[in-house]
């Protein structure tokens, strides 16, 4: 085991775990040197560990960090690493950059919670290339809590390349505190026999703007692929969903999955698009936009919820 | 009741007795799963005349929800499916009104309808179950409800032959447990196992009584009724 622990600044870091758990971290799991983890506060890493099998490298930079993350070829690191970036203050940039590359035959789960619980004013851009190599397989869940002001923009980008026989999982999930503005842009391009599963959960209230382009090339033969957005906004929440899965090969298999849950003066908008290109290749979609199921809300109203709490239940479990 | 014009439910006159087990039979389209509606107070299903009493007080004006915290729940024929929610939440919000349920009788109420606990208790209560699977998890949630008054509609579509004896079982087992019981059904076997029936056809009750005399009544006259759209003389 290789630890590597840098820059360790107490009360930033105090900070940032408190938010950390704030956003249903388990801040523990960054202190213990057993498992990986990468901690950034703004432009700061307050944490870094390392890994057998984990390649990391980081630079800080103006307004943020440069992160090089590499998974040796052929290790499965056992158990997940976990990430965390924030911004304590209330108003401030950060951009992260991420080079990711999971080697032939690795495989690893990443964790990441962004925190920003004080923002009123606050910027934070990811851009992000990852390429998940032969046989890899990188599953990623992603989970932000912004705090109640929802002065915040977010603003993740990312390219992801999976090579043949790849396995590409993300979880992306904003349910609690306020989004702000998302701008949420994911593209993929999935090589032979390689799987693709994109989920994105997200619950905006108030005046919050979210705006979701999933983008999954299927290039490769027999490569597969799941779009499943899940979106609950209220008040007066605006959405935008463009859910797109091109089929360019053969036995290429596609779907995409867009469900939203509108309540108050919300307005969404979904559209799932489908290409192809190749006469064996399928790609289907489906797309739902509307108010809380009748019969769903009845069923629990008869097992004694109020209205509300019952539209509380399923909106929760949709997002779960 | 009515529905584009039609008049789905006319002059009922139903009494379900305290631990009373009270079976509805009936054709298609007679208006069972109408009556199961407007009793729960569904939303469109809402009554238009006369008065429905539960425990000598008149229910006729309340809300599903203030219903339900009397004591009256339904069970649908297709229970609805719900994204996220595991079944041991779902069997726990109809005990809130009860203070609450341990884990061991949410297993008890899983174990009664023959469902392994270990194997669904953090299932989600969504598609990937069978009708069958979701069907027993909706008669498990009656359980863990422990409601004064259960409208079961249908409480055996969806699930085998074989687990009829199941079905009546459970039943029984409610009323023991001190709940009344109104079911809806075309079993023959259900029926029998009541301690009255009641015969429906064209949205009115046609007779009650014995569920032996009700369902010999239902196979010799309504089943061979051609038109089914007046209800057969009365013998």
């Amino acid at each position: 085991m290789n630890q590597i622990t840098l820059n360790t600044l107490s009360t930033e870091m105090a900070e940032i775990s408190a938010a950390y758990t704030a956003a249903g971290g388990d801040a523990a799991v960054l202190r213990k040197h057993e498992l990986a983890s990468l901690v950034v506060s703004g432009n700061k890493v307050l944490n870094a560990n390392g890994t057998e099998g984990i390649v990391l490298e980081k630079h800080e930079t103006e307004y943020g960090v440069d992160i090089k993350m590499t998974i040796k070829k052929g290790y499965k690191i056992p158990l997940p690493v976990h990430l965390c970036f924030g911004l304590v203050p209330k108003d401030g940039l950060q951009e992260i950059k991420m080079d990711f590359v999971a080697e032939e035959d690795s495989a690893v789960e990443l964790i990441a919670h962004c925190t920003f619980p004080n923002a009123v004013n606050v910027v934070h851009k990811m851009d992000a290339q990852m390429l998940i190599g032969k046989n890899a397989s990188l599953k990623y869940t992603e989970t932000h809590f912004h705090g109640p002001h929802g002065g915040i923009q977010v603003i993740p980008k990312a390219h992801i390349k999976i090579e043949e026989g790849g396995r590409y999982y993300t979880n992306f999930s904003f349910v609690s505190g306020r989004v702000g503005y998302l701008e949420f842009d994911y593209s993929v391009d999935a090589g032979k026999d390689s799987i693709c599963e994109m989920v994105t959960k997200v619950y905006g209230k108030k005046n919050d703007k979210i705006k979701i382009l999933e983008k999954i090339s299927l290039n490769g033969e027999n490569a597969r692929s799941v779009i499943k957005s899940r979106l609950a906004i209220t008040d007066d929440a605006e959405s935008e969903f463009r859910g797109i899965t091109e089929g360019h090969a053969p036995r290429a298999r596609g779907h995409v999955d867009c469900m939203e849950v509108i309540q108050g003066n919300a307005k969404a908008e979904a559209i799932p698009i489908v290409r192809v290109d190749n006469p064996l290749a399928k790609v289907t979609h489906e797309a739902a936009i509307g108010c809380v199921d009748k019969k769903e809300v009845e069923t629990l109203m008869a097992r004694g919820l109020e209205e509300d709490d019952a539209i509380d239940v399923i909106v929760k479990g949709m997002l779960a | 009741m009515s529905r584009d014009g039609k008049k789905i439910l006319r002059g009922v006159n139903l009494e379900v007795g305290d631990r009373e087990i009270h079976s509805i039979i009936g054709a298609n389209g007679a208006g069972k799963s109408t009556l199961a509606y407007t009793l729960m107070g569904l939303q469109g299903y809402e009554h238009e005349e006369g008065s429905l009493t539960f425990d000598e007080e008149d229910i006729t004006k309340l809300s599903i929800s203030e219903r339900a915290k009397k004591g009256i729940t339904l069970a649908w024929q297709e229970p609805a499916r719900f994204e996220g929610l595991k079944v041991r939440d779902y069997l726990a919000i109809g005990a809130k009104g009860n203070g609450g349920i341990t884990e061991e009788e949410l297993r008890e109420a899983l174990r009664k309808v023959d469902l392994k606990p270990d194997k669904y208790l953090n299932r989600e209560v969504g598609e990937a179950l069978s009708g069958g699977e979701r069907k027993r998890i909706e008669l498990a949630s009656i359980i863990t409800m422990k409601p004064k008054l259960a409208i079961l509609d249908e409480p055996d579509s969806g699930i085998d032959v074989v687990s009829l004896k199941e079905i009546i079982n459970f039943i029984q087992t409610l009323k023991e447990n001190g709940s009344s019981l109104l079911v809806i059904t075309h079993r023959e076997e259900i029926a029998a196992a009541s301690d009255k029936a009641s015969l429906m056809c064209e949205g009115a009750i046609l007779r009650s009584g014995d569920p032996i005399e009700i369902s010999e009544f239902f196979k010799n006259r309504c089943i061979p009724c051609d038109s089914r759209v007046s209800p057969p003389k009365a013998v």
